[in-house]
């Protein structure tokens, strides 16, 4: 366990910026989802339900 | 409230990051992209299939992020001569809001995943383009030549003009002399814009050491040279009329734009060589980039009007 000594608290800046950072990736990972989830419906049409059950 | 350990902060001066995802949108040069993008969707429509639009667009956007991810692996390199320019001073890096290891990790993941999607989507041949891209404009251009040769926009233009052959090689798998010409008019096209800028940013560049063609060889070279290439602009902007990929209407008015190239550059050849105002200069650079947007938006209308006809 670190002493408090060695931590640092983040100014209110930081922690806008990065709650602004973390926003951003998770839009972007979540447009990442969609757009692999409709490509591959696209991609593989209906040869995707084409398989033995 | 959240405590974090020292040893997890950055170092270059102890703070943590106060980076947005604005600044790494700055990265991906968005000016720059938006060019990419339109460049890359005219290759799509010219080319001799019908795409699904949504792997198209998934298509048109993993070439935004892989020319993205270029941008960003050039701010990382190039961060100590942007300080030194006016024109890149207020770059995310020179700035000091984003560290260069961020740079540098956010470019090279978006590189690969920017390729890898291409490839799933498309083709893998559009996505060895990407990468080929990507790598010659980051190691070839900004790394080797950039800072080594007056020749190095005219080489390193190669980067800037493959994004129509990619959009076309993502709709057929193939890279055709179509395509090439495309490549063809953005390659001749970028050492006249370029060369425009640097003549009224020669300040700029001597401070940052960068060897452009008017700091080494002389505005008047630089001039004459800037003319030789607007004619053979002029010339390109008419061979997809001349090799039949676009129809008569388009040469008229790629005669017209690249009659405007010309005459814009014999205004830079016959400027005054004491005019420090450059406005010959800057009006060319700034035609520059409206010619390009012009030839290949009359090139996209006449591609879907032929589409519609056919």
């Amino acid at each position: 366990m670190p002493d408090d000594d060695d931590r640092i608290k983040p100014t209110e800046k930081q922690l806008k910026a990065r709650r602004n950072r973390s926003i951003a990736i998770a839009l972007a990972l979540a447009a990442f989802v969609i757009i692999v989830y409709l490509g591959s419906l696209m991609k593989l049409g209906s040869s995707l339900f084409d398989r033995a059950m | 409230m959240a405590l974090v350990e020292r040893k997890y902060v950055d170092g270059r001066d102890g703070r943590l990051s106060e980076a947005t995802a604005g600044d790494f949108i700055a990265l991906l040069k968005p000016r720059v992209m938006s060019l990419v993008v339109f460049t890359a969707f005219v290759g799509m429509v010219l080319a001799p299939a019908t795409p699904n639009p949504l792997l198209a667009v998934i298509a048109i956007l993993a070439i935004a992020v892989g020319a993205g991810a270029a941008g960003a692996l050039n701010m990382w390199y190039d961060a100590d001569i942007d300080a030194k320019m006016t024109r890149t001073v207020g770059r995310p890096l020179p700035r000091g809001r984003v560290a260069p290891g961020e740079a540098l990790g956010f470019g090279l993941f978006l590189s690969a995943f920017s390729v890898m999607t291409l490839g799933l989507m498309a083709n893998w041949l559009a996505a060895s383009l990407l990468a080929f891209t990507i790598f010659f404009y980051v190691v070839i251009y900004t790394m080797w030549l950039k800072r080594s040769t007056p020749q190095n926009i005219v080489i390193g233009g190669a980067a800037g003009a493959l994004p129509p052959v990619i959009g076309w090689a993502a709709i057929t798998g193939t890279v055709t002399l179509e395509s090439l010409v495309l490549f063809l008019i953005i390659f001749l096209w970028t050492p006249p814009h370029f060369w425009a800028l640097a003549l009224f940013k020669t300040g700029d560049y001597a401070r940052a050491g960068i060897p452009m063609m008017p700091n080494v060889a002389g505005e008047e070279h630089t001039k004459r040279q800037i003319f030789a290439y607007a004619v053979l602009v002029a010339v390109s902007g008419l061979l997809p009329s001349v090799l039949g990929f676009a129809s008569i209407a388009y040469g008229a008015i790629a005669a017209v734009l690249g009659c405007g190239f010309v005459w814009y550059s014999w205004r830079v050849l016959k400027m005054d060589q004491g005019d420090r105002t450059m406005g010959p200069a800057k009006a060319l650079f700034a035609y520059s980039l409206v010619y390009l947007f012009a030839i290949f938006a009359v090139l996209l209308l006449d591609g879907m009007i032929s589409r519609i006809g056919a």
